[in-house]
């Protein structure tokens, strides 16, 4: 088989915070209904949490991700991605439920930076409320980043991902990399 | 700038992050309805001054339809709810009658 390559190719780049290609992460969607019995025994089976709205659940080497009420996204290691969704997809095959792997259609970067310098960053792009308060660590928020959907959660305060569709990879890595440009600190998150 | 609460995933969305879906609680006319109530379910809207029912997408989020009543002349958004109804919530219901005095839900 050939070897994965991201869209951004290893790309990286520093300003006022370092952007950088996360390179191949497995990424999963699950779709189901996590009000029925049958979908939660099945993910109980497989020991998937499912997270409380907005939020992050980490598991044995992965961690999933809540993107709506009957959708979350679970982060594992590139090569485990496909066995990942086989495993889902055999659990609730009983149920109507999608779980397929996404890891080739998505474009991961990691964000880091010192002080509120992550959070002024993506501030300049998003309509999202960057305040430590309403998105702390643990939390995470889709939104829309200039003109295309993006999900980015902190790990820490100075440590955060962003997730993009692969096919706007370039266009997000631009627009983070412009407005991280040396002189146009903002300087309100400190 | 409107920011509306989608009430699926609680996120306070800015505007830019909805797709507009416009006049909420329509009845829908079908083949067997009279060309008159089928032409009012395509085309007649009510585009008042004042409380207003509406449906949003999260679109840019958790990809919901969701509804909200809010004011169009001063912007005030009375509330946000789930798109699983036919008419608004005794408690939005409510909340409009306690800021705009004397409104009627209108036919
Ligand atoms: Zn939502």
């Amino acid at each position: 088989m050939s070897d994965p390559v991201t869209a951004l190719d290893g790309q990286s780049i520093t300003g006022q915070i370092t952007i950088a290609d996360a390179g191949p992460t497995g990424m999963v969607t699950l779709r189901a209904n996590f009000a029925s019995a049958t979908v939660m025994t099945g993910l109980v089976d497989v020991g998937l949490v499912v997270p409380d709205a907005n939020q992050i659940a980490s598991g044995d080497g992965t961690t999933t991700l809540w993107m709506s009420p009957d959708e979350v996204m679970i982060l594992c290691d590139y090569d485990d991605a496909e066995a990942q969704a086989q495993s889902l997809g055999d659990a609730l095959a009983s149920a109507h439920a999608l779980a397929i792997n996404v890891s080739d259609a998505r474009c991961v970067f990691r964000l880091t930076g010192q002080g509120g310098a992550i959070r002024d960053v993506l501030a300049k792009l998003s309509p999202a409320d960057l305040r430590p308060s309403a998105l702390p660590v643990g939390m995470v928020r889709r939104t829309r980043l200039a003109q295309v959907p993006v999900a980015f959660w902190f790990s820490s305060d100075t440590d955060a991902t962003l997730i993009c569709f692969r096919s706007v990879g370039g266009y997000v890595f631009d627009l983070l990399s412009k407005v991280s440009e040396p002189g146009s600190a903002v300087g309100y998150f400190g | 700038m409107l920011i509306l609460s989608c009430p699926y995933c609680g996120v306070a969305c800015d505007e830019t992050e909805l797709q507009p879906g416009g006049e909420a609680h329509l009845t829908r006319f079908g083949p067997d309805a009279s060309d008159a109530d089928f032409e009012g379910y395509l085309f007649r809207r009510k585009n008042p001054r004042g409380v207003h029912f509406e449906r949003w997408r999260h679109a840019y989020g958790c990809g919901k339809w969701f509804h909200a009543a809010r004011h169009t002349v001063t912007l005030e958004v009375f509330g946000t709810y789930p798109a699983q109804v036919t008419e608004p919530p005794p408690d939005i219901l409510d909340a409009i009658a306690a800021k705009v005095p004397g409104w009627e839900p209108s036919s």
